[in-house]
């Protein structure tokens, strides 16, 4: 029984060190993690929320076991499948799929299928809709209009911004089809764990963070990440077929995290701006709120 | 600082509630990063011992099965510290805030 070994995902002992805390830490900075925050009236409330989200993906991933267990046995024997080479017919990423014919024949096919359909639409429509804001809004508005923008202005860029994301997308999609969705999987986390993460951390424990600190730091962790991703095994090696990457291991994010943390740190330390030595004169407030909740007692109203 | 603030950060009890929080919970992290991280060294240096069964003549090796206690030993320790913050925290940070008002009507 080779297929409940440990396998070819995890090849040597930095690449499992640095997919473990990729996952960990970036998962721990995930937006989606934060946006829980947001929803909630008050800690205690949000403390629940956290706990059944927790026992809800504590089960998905139990599932992902049983699901892929399932999946070697009962769909990679049936010749149904298979193509003609023995591989799975539309790459691994099928199996799940297959995987429901098998189990509960067409109709079962069918309602997975739709299930498959509704979440990619959501998360597409989703993820959509954040980028176009966070052009429209942020960039576009807020930093090249510096707030003089009209509704009418912001609404057009957001419009032109979602098509030109949708674009991309679909041109990803392509580039990226007959990927591992385990690895794409570390595209996110890479840039979570190295930008999001230390900024959180530091803020939350450090009084010597200043805003210049997090800014570097989480631009460093963002270039090198990308950069890394870009230059490694499988966008260098595989997509654009060199064969090998520039750099060996296929999650950086150990580099990364260690580069973003130690440049917070040290851009903090070097910066003697008023604006420094009031941030940290700042921490003694931000901790005594962020212990006992005073200030927040009444949720926001929207 | 702001006088609020002040006032609640010299009170002993906010002392003693912070220290109580947050030995819980790096206590609880220390022991999914264990759990965690020990997967994960297994994996690196120890494959092999995750190769074997759980008894023998099982199907299920050992590495599945401390990935599955890693998922919900998480679950558990995270329904620990959910459970004691909501119940014992809060009813003292409450009486910590309430001080702290009480002073600054006084």
């Amino acid at each position: 029984m080779k297929i409940m070994q440990p396998g070819g995902l995890l090849t040597d002992p930095i690449s499992a060190f640095s997919c473990g805390l990729m996952l960990m830490l970036g998962g721990a900075a995930m937006p989606h993690v934060l946006m829980r925050f947001f929803t909630v009236p008050d800690a205690r409330q949000a403390r629940l929320s956290v706990f059944y989200a927790a026992s809800f993906i504590g089960y998905f991933y139990l599932l992902t076991f049983i699901i892929g267990y399932a999946a070697i046995a009962m769909v990679m024997k049936d010749p149904r499948f298979l193509d003609a080479n023995g591989l799975i017919t539309g790459g691994a990423n099928m199996a799940a799929i297959h995987l429901s014919e098998a189990v509960g024949g067409s109709f079962f096919l069918g309602f997975i299928s739709a299930v498959a359909f509704a979440t990619i639409v959501a998360v597409v429509a989703g993820l959509t809709i954040a980028g176009a804001s966070a052009i429209s809004h942020d960039l576009y508005a807020n930093i090249f209009r510096h707030g003089k923008a009209t509704d009418h202005q912001v609404v057009k860029v957001s419009r032109i911004s979602a098509v030109c994301l949708g674009a991309f997308g679909v041109v990803l999609g392509i580039a990226f089809k007959d990927q591992n969705i385990a690895y794409m999987i570390t595209i996110p986390f890479t840039v979570s764990s190295s930008v999001f993460f230390p900024i959180l951390f530091l803020s939350m424990y450090w009084r010597g963070l200043t805003t210049r600190g997090a800014v570097a730091g989480g631009a460093v962790g963002l270039g090198l990440g990308v950069i890394l991703l870009f230059l490694g095994p499988t966008i260098w090696g595989e997509i654009l077929g060199h064969g090998e990457g520039i750099f060996p291991y296929k999650y950086p994010a150990l580099f990364t995290i260690i580069a973003s943390f130690f440049t917070m740190i040290v851009v903090s330390k070097l910066d003697d701006s008023p604006r420094a030595r009031r941030e940290r004169a700042e921490f003694d407030d931000q901790f005594v709120r962020s212990q006992t909740g005073v200030g927040a007692e009444a949720p926001a109203q929207h | 600082m702001d006088a609020l603030h002040a006032r609640i950060s010299a009170n002993p009890a906010f002392h003693a509630l912070q220290a109580k929080r947050s030995r819980l919970a790096w206590t609880l992290c220390a022991g999914v990063l264990a759990a965690y991280y020990g997967f994960i060294l297994m994996i690196a240096y120890a494959a092999d011992t995750f190769r074997q069964p759980v008894h023998e003549g099982a199907v299920i090796t050992l590495g599945v099965a401390w990935g599955a206690v890693v998922i919900v030993l998480s679950v558990g320790l995270t329904g620990i510290y959910v459970w004691r913050a909501n119940r014992e925290f809060d009813r003292l940070n409450a009486r910590i805030l309430e001080e702290a008002h009480r002073e600054s009507h006084r």
